[in-house]
């Protein structure tokens, strides 16, 4: 059964239904798991796995680097002490939350397009945490000692953490935020599990798929508790969408720096956490359902949802930008409106309008239905958007400290080459395990594809 | 400046790191100009962590390796620093300084001869800052403990103010109204560096008096 590429109109395109041509069950499930189960490796993953796994070497080396000569490899100093390190942990973190709204509240409201772009985009957000994971660890002066940040008193420092530093609430919202994803995408992946293991020929991926599918057999009652679970902890990952970006943007809200504190970062870190979320899911959902044929589960419904979704919360962070200009004028402090000044005509004024261009004009095109339904268009989009989103932490984090209140400890930053290997290094990090998940993991979930499936043909 | 540096074992961090904006220095000399640009007023003002009642460093810390003793200092714990460096972002005077690299040498031990002893030699990744010479006020208390009696004003004196020929500095309890910084902190040309921000900061200056109108004389009126 082949994709039929016809000539329609833009408006048809995007009408198209959220499941395609496929209709039996059995029909969803060899699609699927034929990815998976087939023994042949093609060429193509094999050379895009070779590139990632390059870079991540590229990683190991600047990890390496750091661990021997110090943070001094970076180009912070004494008055810029975050940089490249803080921003890449935001702009990963950001990119993970789309994962889970679109398997958590989307679930929750029932939106049933949801089903067949929520697996992958679980794995993209626990990848993501990961890459994120790593900045928080290795940027401390002393990472051997980080793990006094956590709740282990008497045998770190002999006292607890300080409660109230936002670093300490980073650790439990990023590590409560990780625990709760595998776990959601783990649990969600067991039906699956088992009809793999049912599936596999060879005996050897047969008791591999078997010991993780935890005994499944799909009767009644596994599937009642099954469902019990599944929406407790779509329950649990929720709040997290919300909570775990809101923390990490306490980091800078709490603090008094100009540019930092600011009053509206929680729901503005939240809205561009989400709007850098579906610019991956759509950087990856479009070469994806073309290289593996997946046009009938991930059609250009999905596609469309996800760039008005985009474009809705790229409005938002738009909002955010204005109001932080008006505040710092409205304040009538001194400091605030240097800052602003600065933002906007100072040294580093480029990356500020680079980051209006990005995020601000370049999504606009979205409202357009052709725009929505050229995915060539869409993928450039998308990929401005992480920029943009990237520019918008370079203007936060590091030049806000660039001035601060004493014209004596100005000063300026510039990335070197062991911060630059470590992020394209992360990057590495992240696509190594997507082509590895893509490759032993349906990136569709089967079973609630065929649920689908099962409501559309009871609907005639 | 130096004073400061041989008493606190305050690293030599090189040229190349000074550039990067690196250096290590407790005490520093902030210039502003004024008036004609061919001929300008030099202002000097020396800055050193004023020590704030509300320490915007202290909160940040998620270790609570800078906190407050009970005299009043705020307290650097070298052994707890783990190095996020998050108080020197939120520090509005930066003046914590981190070691980026291992900037001492605690290999060769002749070095070591070099060092105050009553001074820890911070290792690569911690933060450090101005300490009030806190040593010099533990060794007066333990000479006023043995002799059981009170710190006597002008017994602690901290390297800066010792080595500062036109004794612009004057270290002393606050709280002893009789003490000679009490005394000078009740003029009214006493003044806290960004006092705005409520950071109530220990450190305070007094603004220099100047004649702007040299043409008013003394005894003019």
């Amino acid at each position: 059964m082949q994709y039929q590429e016809t000539r329609r109109t833009p408006a048809e395109v995007l009408a198209e239904p959220v499941l395609g041509s496929v209709q039996t069950y059995e029909q969803i499930t060899d699609r699927i798991a034929s990815i998976v189960l087939t023994d042949k490796i093609q060429l193509g993953w094999l050379v895009a796995l070779t590139i990632a796994m390059s870079m991540l070497g590229m990683m190991g080396v600047s990890l390496l680097g750091l661990f021997y000569w110090g943070v001094g490899v970076w180009g912070l100093n004494n008055r810029v002490d975050w940089g490249f390190d803080i921003i890449n942990l935001v702009w990963w973190i950001g990119i993970g939350h789309a994962g889970t709204l679109i398997s958590a509240i989307l679930l929750i409201f029932r939106q049933e397009w949801r089903t067949s772009i929520n697996r992958f985009a679980e794995a993209m957000t626990l990848f993501a945490v990961a890459c994120a994971g790593i900045y928080p660890t290795f940027h401390t002066g002393r990472p051997w000692l980080d793990w006094w940040l956590g709740p282990v008193p008497g045998v770190s420092t002999g006292m607890w953490p300080n409660f109230r530093s936002p670093l300490v609430w980073d650790v439990f919202a990023i590590s409560t935020y990780a625990s709760v994803s595998i776990l959601f995408w783990y649990v969600g992946l067991v039906p699956d599990l088992a009809t793999l293991r049912d599936r596999a020929k060879n005996k050897y991926i047969k008791v591999i798929y078997g010991l993780f599918a935890l005994g499944w057999r799909g009767s009644a009652m596994h599937w009642k508790r099954y469902n019990t679970a599944y929406t407790i902890l779509a329950g649990l990952s929720m709040p997290l969408v919300f909570s775990v970006h809101t923390v990490i943007s306490f980091d800078f809200a709490t603090s008094q720096v100009p540019g930092w504190h600011v009053t509206i970062f929680p729901p503005y870190f939240v809205a561009g956490a989400v709007f850098a979320g579906f610019a991956m899911v759509l950087t990856l959902a479009i070469p994806l359902r073309h290289v593996y044929g997946l046009q009938d589960f991930i059609t250009m419904r999905h596609i469309n949802n996800m760039a008005k979704i985009m474009l809705a919360t790229g409005i938002f962070v738009v909002y955010g930008y204005f109001l932080e200009l008006f505040f710092g004028w409205y304040s009538g402090n001194e400091y605030e409106m240097a800052l602003t000044y600065n933002r906007l005509f100072g040294p580093y004024a480029w990356s500020f309008w680079a980051l209006i261009f990005c995020n601000g004009v370049v999504p606009q095109l979205l409202w357009s239905t052709r725009v929505r339904s050229n995915e060539v268009v869409l993928f450039g989009i998308a990929n401005v958007v992480s920029v943009g989103m990237w520019l918008e932490r370079f203007v936060i984090i590091p030049v806000s400290l660039t001035r601060t209140f004493l014209p004596a400890s100005w000063g300026w930053y510039f990335p070197t080459r062991w911060e630059l290997s470590l992020f394209f290094g992360s990057i590495g990090l992240f696509l190594t395990m997507f082509f590895l998940f893509i490759r032993v993991l349906p990136m569709i979930s089967i079973f609630e594809v065929r649920e689908l499936a099962h409501h559309k043909m009871h609907e005639h | 400046m130096a004073a400061c540096d041989a008493e606190n074992n305050i690293a030599v961090v090189g040229k190349e790191e000074v550039m990067m904006g690196r250096e290590m220095q407790w005490l520093r000399i902030d210039s502003y100009y004024s008036g004609d640009l061919d001929n300008p007023t030099t202002l000097s003002q020396p800055v050193m962590c004023q020590h704030c009642e509300q320490a915007p460093c202290e909160v940040v810390c998620p270790v609570a390796a800078t906190v407050h003793s009970a005299e009043g200092l705020n307290d650097m714990v070298y052994n707890r620093c783990v190095g996020t460096r998050f108080c020197a972002n939120n520090c509005p005077y930066k003046v914590r300084h981190f070691n980026f690299y291992q900037y001492q040498d605690t290999e060769t031990p002749i070095i070591g001869l070099r060092h105050n002893p009553d001074v820890t030699v911070r290792s690569r990744g911690v933060m450090e800052k101005c300490s009030y010479c806190v040593q010099r006020i533990n060794e007066a208390r333990i000479e006023a403990k043995k002799e059981a009696r009170d710190i006597r004003d002008g017994e602690v004196v901290t390297a800066c103010q010792q080595a500062c020929p036109t004794q612009a500095i004057v270290f002393g309890n606050i709280n002893d109204h009789n003490s000679q910084v009490y005394k000078l902190k009740q003029q009214s040309q006493n003044y806290g560096l960004l006092a705005e921000l409520n950071t109530r900061p220990r450190t305070t200056y007094l603004t220099k008096v100047t004649n702007p109108k040299s043409e008013i004389k003394q005894g003019d009126a």
